[in-house]
């Protein structure tokens, strides 16, 4: 088995900052981190690789520093990585992202076919979820989203059982492989990596590919000119209408907000032995 | 890019129901086309959907294409994603909208990858620039610090996914005309890579958060775990559903499914108690559409209480607890059990 972990460098969004006076968001604020949702799709690529053998590589597209993303996977156990990092890819949205991800994910199964491609469900700092399926499409292999448990992968007869979270529960699916899976968190818990895979992880210099060592690249389809969204404006979340405050000691104030839910019968009514 | 017209919801069935956020979308998709001066289309796709065609013209639809197709029975990217995108080169809508629910966004990013557009994420406002013709999409970024606008300038049609329970659907009016188009579309099930095995609903986990009538959620303000107890007595005591913030799901005071906000559960509850929760707008927009907000918190500068129907200022540690007595000694005197309307 071959399976393509696609992995992005995000900054933490839970410290990230914004300057209040121009809205714009003041990135040396945040560390950049591996987006919590790929550390699963490698966490899940490892407990998959365990069981059929095979080979992970894992593909992030970013800066030079974005290496340090490809370390953390190889550190997690992820066997190799490729990094694709050029001017030409800079400002891309989903539509652009998926397209330079896909060229370099053909070029990398020249060498070895994928079987499977994995990806976080979303990254925490677009929170689109759109590059994965995107991929799929560009590969032409089926993408299934928001999987929560891998169950069974025949490497044989090429096919993978999965469970998909839905609105109201899950569906188990069967695919075909090659095929590519988004994951959410509850697929598994992210392991102590053994002392070896950080000596290794430590060591590991990934593989950097510039626009120039893909294949058959349209480069009008790539980064800010190849994006078809741009972020038109940003502003600062509409203040809604606040509402009363409740004030006095802490006793008053309990006994007026039981006042105020008991004169809501519209809403709260109590159910009595006696009515 | 001229010949594009029109505004298209896509309705997503399942068991045999529309959705919610697709009504929703109607409604707010109805705006739009008014305000554009071009007709509102719906797109469903199914086996045996036919009989919802005019749900979605009630809900305010002036038309609806409708695929009725055995390989649809149960939604797949492949045989979805070709029949929207047969529809959508055929007809060549200038805005398509799609609920932001696993089905649809799977589907909307899939579609917009082979026609090679724009799609903006979850988004949770809608307007459009009638001069230009062009959709403005708003939606929380990096975190939910902060909203952006996106637009598609150059590409057709402008796409977006949309938050369930943001939008308002409008009264279905049976009264309502519309035109129903059946579209016949080639599909083998041999073509086919994935295959549905099997379907499993958890009825209990959507009644517990999303249909909740009232939910106590609550925030790293309660301190730890323990703190985090009061959240889960008093809603024990007054029988509601438990949620919080993506902070305390992280730290592993609740499970994932808890978490209320953009990246969680959206919830419309009658009564939404937040304590100890800031109220950072990536939560705001997952319970804003509340009835009655109660919000209980140290800091009087805390942005939630410019969302609270009513903000008690002061510590959860000494407030709640003499809620749960409160609520503990009416039900005795009552001798009954609490519930809601």
């Amino acid at each position: 088995m071959h399976i393509v972990v696609c992995v992005k460098q995000v900054p933490d969004t839970k410290i990230i900052k914004i300057n209040p006076k121009t809205n714009t968001l003041d990135r040396r604020s945040a560390p950049a981190i591996l987006n919590p949702y790929d550390a699963h799709a490698v966490q899940e690529a490892v407990k998959i690789r365990n069981k059929t053998g095979g080979t992970i590589s894992v593909l992030s597209m970013g800066p030079p520093q974005a290496v340090a993303v490809i370390k953390k996977s190889v550190e997690i156990g992820a066997n190799q990585g490729y990094l694709i990092s050029d001017r030409a890819f800079a400002g891309a949205d989903t539509l652009a992202t998926s397209y330079a991800l896909s060229k370099a994910l053909e070029k990398i199964s020249k060498d070895n076919p994928i079987d499977l491609v994995i990806c976080g469900k979303h990254a925490i700092d677009g929170d689109t979820g759109q590059v994965g399926p995107g991929i799929a499409r560009r590969l032409d292999i089926p993408p299934i989203t928001n999987v929560i448990e891998v169950s069974e992968v025949n490497k044989e007869e090429k096919y993978v059982h999965i469970k998909r979270k839905q609105i109201d529960g899950y569906e188990v699916l069967q695919s075909q492989l090659p095929c590519l899976l988004t994951v959410e968190k509850e697929i598994n818990d992210i392991e102590y990596a053994p002392l070896t895979n950080m000596i290794n992880a430590a060591r590991y210099e990934p593989v950097i590919w510039s626009v120039n060592d893909l294949e058959d690249v349209d480069k009008t389809q790539l980064g800010l000119k190849g994006s078809p969204t741009i972020v038109g404006k940003m502003f600062s979340p509409p203040k809604l209408e606040g509402g009363k405050r409740i004030e006095g000691n802490p006793d008053s104030q309990v006994e007026q907000l039981m006042g105020i839910l008991m004169e809501r019968k519209d809403l709260l009514k109590l159910k009595t032995a006696n009515s | 890019m001229e010949e594009n017209q029109g505004v298209w919801v896509f309705i997503e069935v399942n068991d045999g129901t529309i959705e919610g956020v697709s009504l929703e979308l109607l409604g707010a998709g109805r705006k739009l086309a008014d305000k554009l001066e071009v007709p509102l289309s719906g797109v469903m796709l199914g086996q045996g959907v036919m009989p919802l065609a005019n749900e979605v013209i009630y809900a305010g639809a002036d038309q609806v294409y409708v695929v009725d197709h055995p390989v649809l029975k149960n939604y797949r990217t492949e045989s979805y994603m070709k029949g929207v995108c047969v529809l959508a080169e055929k007809y060549k809508p200038e805005i398509f909208l799609y609920g932001a629910t696993p089905n649809g966004k799977d589907l909307a990013s899939a579609v917009a990858t082979d026609l090679s557009t724009g799609l903006t994420a979850d988004t949770t406002m809608l307007d459009v620039d009638v001069e230009k013709r062009l959709l403005e999409a708003s939606r929380p970024a990096f975190g939910g610090n902060i909203m952006a606008t996106i637009l598609c300038k150059k590409h057709r049609p402008q796409m977006a996914t949309v938050r369930p329970k943001v939008m308002k659907a409008l009264e279905p009016d049976e009264g309502r005309k519309g035109i129903i188009i059946e579209e016949e579309l080639e599909l083998r099930e041999e073509d086919m890579r994935t295959k549905v095995l099997r379907i499993v609903k958890d009825v209990t986990k959507k009644a517990s958060l999303a249909e909740a009538h009232v939910i106590v959620a609550g925030g790293k303000g309660l301190g730890d775990i323990q703190g985090f107890q009061l959240i889960h007595e008093l809603a024990e005591v007054i029988g509601a559903s438990v949620g919080g913030t993506r902070d305390v799901v992280e730290a592993g005071w609740l499970k994932h499914e808890q978490q209320i906000g953009q990246t969680g559960e959206t919830v419309t509850p009658k009564i939404y108690f937040a304590i100890g929760i800031s109220g950072a707008i990536q939560h705001v927009e997952g319970m804003k559409n509340s009835e009655l907000i109660i919000a209980i918190n140290k800091d009087a500068n805390a942005p939630i209480f410019d969302v609270a129907t009513y903000g008690i200022v002061g510590d959860a540690m000494e407030i709640v607890p003499k809620l749960i007595k409160q609520f503990k000694e009416l039900s005795k005197e009552k001798g009954g059990e609490m519930s809601y309307v």
